[in-house]
């Protein structure tokens, strides 16, 4: 019998790094998630560029300077220089997100994959329990927890930032494994007589994460923000300590007069959060087979 | 007498519907309601009706994919209903399905050739590791698809296409039984063509018995050999190809039959044409006694009343299986 | 207000789609399709998906826009009134009133917020002028008109408390409403049940005789078309490649593509026996190809058919797109 040709199809862009390297948007945001990332790490390398690069060196005399050369980003209200203050914030924010982000991720797929799967009273349980979540005044919980535990560092807020962010993910997860598993594939991969993990992993997993993906990316400003805003409530982390949160909690009161102090810290984190969230985006696309062509 | 593959005795397959976690069910769906059938080796049983009648539940059921709530399954004389783990999926190898919709029966994101390789995974002893590639290989063009093409996706190809990459699948575990459940109704009458000869050439090559669910009443002549009429959730009459499409005893086969359109203008006009009033009674809610009386133009009063019984159609040849579930037949 | 139209002329077809070409970006869909239908005729289009039968209807509804679609030529005329030219507002009011669409899935006609009554007293309000109370009268008496029993009550509910026969019905009735010349059917049953089928066939007959529309009935199902049509247009790849009287088709198709269809339907004296295939694939619309376009599937390919073949006239009433349909048609 004469053999039948699909109906479209090139060749090398049907493995996933290859197409994705051909994506702008993964190429750009990969290199800025990726700078983000060395930056936490080393600090110190980024800092010293302009000037001396000490973020605690300050003089009280420069409080609220616009930028000068050697400081290019000007001095904020404690007369530290502003630009080693945000290099070296990043590494407790991006730390604080990325855990997070992972956290939430893990429990959702783990929780929202089994209620989805198995239904019934699993099923059951873990809406319940997400439903508490949701219904439960999150600032309250986390104020209350911080408080009793008294250490306050990036690992215990990212506890309780998770503690609290699962539901939302969770619930998105279940309602695409849902969909996912009553679909025929997933039947027919029954019948051959797969085992559960198997039909898990291989099927539903891949095809229902695509969502929480994108929402995850999304996410990591939203932790950012409210790594800030505990801070800022005084139960996040304290003082000594640098993060992009304290610094825009600082400079909300000083906005009218130095608005500088806003502007820097919230542009790398608008630039760490967009790359991020096209990140997500990129990924979700290339691990799609129906994606994976540049329109 | 050949053997028997396959068979299914009353087997009853309800659906709660409506209540919550902690009440009960508000009512059940009865999707299949004591449903018995036989196929024998080498055979082609069609189940034919109209949508709710049960057809494609009880395709799950007979491919193991779904339990019925009462009834038994027996796979070559094994009851597969008490089986779980390692036995069920033994008894798996030998009834496969393929699916209705090409589109969806896909994972979308494996390439066609690990869809095909898949079934060694799970049955290891099937291949060995290094045959597995070049077997798959082999089923691809065994259905009539170019093997080069395994590492494409499922969206590179056309409907039928991928319906034979669900049929190639299903061949990978050399099943004795094949559940086609309306293999066709998503594609065009020529990609049809195709896959009906497809299945016929794959019933000598592989010495499959087909059960074919189809509510296209041409096809199901074409390919089948006994056939059974299901109506909200019971087979209401069965026997040969023959008996059912030639000699129509029950009132809602003869309506089928009349209704279904035949590609000849001559015959307008011409053919007597009972057109039912109404459409199938919800399966929550079916009617007393027959299921079909309140459609049907023959009923009286013992009809709302009293359930007929599934018996030997009185008009049926000497040693005939023609069955028939109507008062008035 | 057709005749107050710019070329009005009465002894014109009702509909006449004349020529049209359509893309869907680079998918060139509709070819070059042309075919007429006249008041009280059944006008079946008969093709495979992708043939192009849908998106010329819904060309002729207006349906097709920009930016997903365009009408790259070619004309839908009304009486000889072109539509295509006419200003936008007169256009609709035209189509509204004149051409009316059945479509699959009735459901995606019809509001689902909103109960069917309702919906279609709109149409008389807004067309018609008429009151709240008047329109809400003539809704009823328009489901009345198409067998839903209970007509009065039912026009409070909503779509999603009818069956899909039901359904069907109201899509009908929403068709009907104003009483247009054409109404265009595209597959009014694929989606029901045989049984149900009958029914809603049996209807839109009755509803073409007592009201004298023409129908245009786009279908695949060539058991249908048999049993309603009076002419055929076969379709294939954005073309038609036949166009002739029902009966003429099934007895003695002249083209080679409606010859391997109706070797397809399995037919009961040809069982046991392979059914007829048309190999391969029906052609990519994106790449355009200046020869006939089902000749890699056919078996009476020549040399000619490097070129695309125009419709010839073959007998009354019958056209073919061609160049070896003596053979075809000869045997």
């Amino acid at each position: 019998m004469a053999s039948l040709t699909p109906v479209s199809g090139s060749a090398d862009l049907r493995r996933p790094l290859p197409a994705l390297l051909r994506r702008p948007g993964f190429v750009i945001s990969s290199v800025f998630a990726v700078l983000v990332c060395v930056i936490t790490v080393v600090p110190q390398v980024f800092a010293g560029l302009f000037g001396h690069g000490d973020p605690r060196r300050c003089d009280l005399a420069d409080s609220g300077l616009p930028p000068t050369p050697g400081h290019p980003f000007g001095f904020d209200i404690q007369g530290c220089d502003l630009y080693s203050n945000v290099v070296y914030g990043a590494r407790s924010s991006v730390a604080i997100a990325v855990l997070v982000t992972a956290g939430v991720l893990v429990i959702a797929v783990v929780l929202g994959g089994l209620a989805g799967y198995f239904g019934g009273w699993v099923d059951a349980v873990v809406s319940r329990v997400m439903d508490v979540f949701f219904g439960f005044p999150a600032l309250v919980g986390m104020i209350v927890i911080l408080q009793t535990l008294s250490v306050h560092n990036e690992v215990t807020v990212s506890l309780v930032l998770i503690l609290f962010g699962w539901a939302g993910l969770a619930r998105v997860v279940r309602g695409s494994v849902l969909a996912t598993v009553n679909s025929e594939y997933v039947a027919a991969t029954r019948g051959i007589g797969a085992s559960v993990p198997r039909i898990l992993l291989r099927h539903v997993l891949p095809n229902s994460i695509g969502p929480a993906l994108v929402l995850s990316g999304l996410n990591v400003g939203l932790v950012i923000a409210s790594e800030s805003a505990l801070t800022f409530l005084g139960v996040g982390l304290q003082t000594p300590a640098i993060s992009w949160g304290v610094q825009l909690n600082t400079a909300q009161q000083y906005f009218t007069t130095n608005p500088h102090l806003l502007i820097f810290p919230s542009l790398f984190l608008t630039v760490t959060v967009l790359s991020f969230v096209l990140l997500g985006d990129a990924l979700r696309d290339a691990f799609d087979p129906r994606l994976r062509y540049i329109r | 007498m050949t053997e028997t593959v396959l068979e299914a005795r009353d087997v009853v397959r309800h659906f709660p519907i409506g209540g919550g976690v902690l009440r009960g069910p508000a009512a059940h769906v009865r999707a299949v309601d004591g449903v018995s059938l036989e196929l024998r080796e080498g055979e082609t049983l069609g189940i034919v009706g109209e949508s709710g009648c049960g057809k494609s539940t009880m395709a799950r059921i007979l491919a193991g994919l779904d339990r019925p709530t009462s009834g038994e399954v027996r796979v070559l004389g094994r009851p597969i209903s008490g089986l779980r783990g390692r036995a069920m999926r033994r008894v798996r190898r030998d009834v496969q399905m393929v699916f209705q919709d090409p589109y969806t029966s896909l994972d979308p994101r494996m390439s066609v050739g690990d869809t095909v390789r898949e079934p060694f995974l799970v049955h290891p002893d099937l291949a060995p590791r290094g045959e597995r590639d070049r077997r798959a290989r082999e089923l691809l063009e065994i259905v009539g698809l170019n093997p080069d093409h395994a590492g494409r996706y499922p969206h590179e190809f056309s409907g039928g296409q991928r319906q034979r990459i669900g049929i190639a699948r299903a061949l990978a575990l050399r099943p004795r039984i094949l559940v086609c459940d309306e293999p066709t109704s998503a594609l065009d009458v020529s990609v049809q063509a195709q896959i009906v000869n497809l299945l016929d050439r794959l019933k000598e090559e592989f010495r499959l018995a087909y059960v074919f669910i189809s509510h296209d009443l041409g096809l199901v002549q074409h390919v089948a050999d006994r056939v059974s009429v299901m109506y909200l959730g019971r087979v209401i009459e069965s026997g040969t190809q023959d008996d059912v499409y030639d000699r129509a005893a029950h009132p809602y086969t003869q309506a089928l039959l009349s209704a279904a359109p035949r590609p000849d203008p001559g015959l307008r006009g011409e053919r007597e044409e009972i057109v039912l009033e109404g459409e199938p009674p919800s399966p929550a809610a079916p009617p007393s006694g027959c299921h079909f009386h309140t459609r049907c133009w023959k009923a009286d009063a013992r009809c709302a009343v009293e359930p007929p019984e599934f018996r030997r159609h009185e008009g049926a040849r000497p040693g005939g299986t023609h069955l028939v579930s109507c008062h008035r037949a | 207000m057709l005749e107050s139209l710019p070329g009005f002329d009465p002894a014109a077809p009702l509909l006449a789609v004349d020529d049209l070409h359509v893309e869907f970006g680079a998918a060139r869909v509709v070819n070059g399709v042309g075919y007429a239908v006249e008041a009280g005729e059944t006008l079946a289009i008969l093709g495979e998906s992708g043939s192009g039968k849908s998106v010329t209807a819904r060309a002729i509804m207006g349906l097709v826009r920009p930016p997903r679609g365009r009408i790259t030529a070619g004309a839908v005329r009304l009486r000889g009134v072109d539509l295509l030219r006419l200003p936008e507002e007169s256009r609709r009011r035209l189509r509204a009133t004149t051409v009316a669409m059945i479509f699959q899935d009735a459901l995606s006609a019809l509001n689902p917020v909103l109960p069917v009554g309702f919906q279609i007293a709109e149409l008389f309000r807004v067309h018609r002028g008429l009151s709240r109370r008047q329109a809400r009268a003539r809704a009823v008496e328009v489901l009345d008109l198409v067998r839903i029993p209970a007509a009065a009550q039912r026009a409070g509910d909503y779509p999603h408390q009818f069956s899909g026969g039901m359904r069907q019905r109201v899509g009908i009735a929403l068709a009907i409403a104003l009483d247009p010349k054409v109404i265009i059917a595209d597959e009014p049953t694929t989606a029901l049940d045989v049984t149900v089928q009958a029914q809603i066939m049996r209807l839109l007959r009755e509803i073409q005789r007592e009201h004298g529309t023409a129908l245009v009935l786009i279908t695949h199902d060539m058991g249908v078309v048999a049993d309603v049509a009076d002419r055929v247009v076969v379709m294939y790849a954005g073309r038609v490649m036949e166009q002739a009287p029902a009966a003429d088709v099934y007895a003695r198709p002249a083209h080679p593509y409606t010859e391997a269809l109706l070797g397809a339907i399995p037919r009961p004296h040809r069982r046991g026996r392979p059914l007829a295939v048309i190999p391969g694939a029906p052609p990519d619309p994106a790449r355009p190809d200046p020869g006939c376009r089902f000749r890699q599937r056919c078996s009476y390919a020549s040399e000619a058919c490097e070129e695309a073949p125009e419709q010839v006239e073959i007998g009354p009433g019958r056209r073919t797109a061609c160049h070896e349909w003596e053979r075809v048609s000869g045997r």
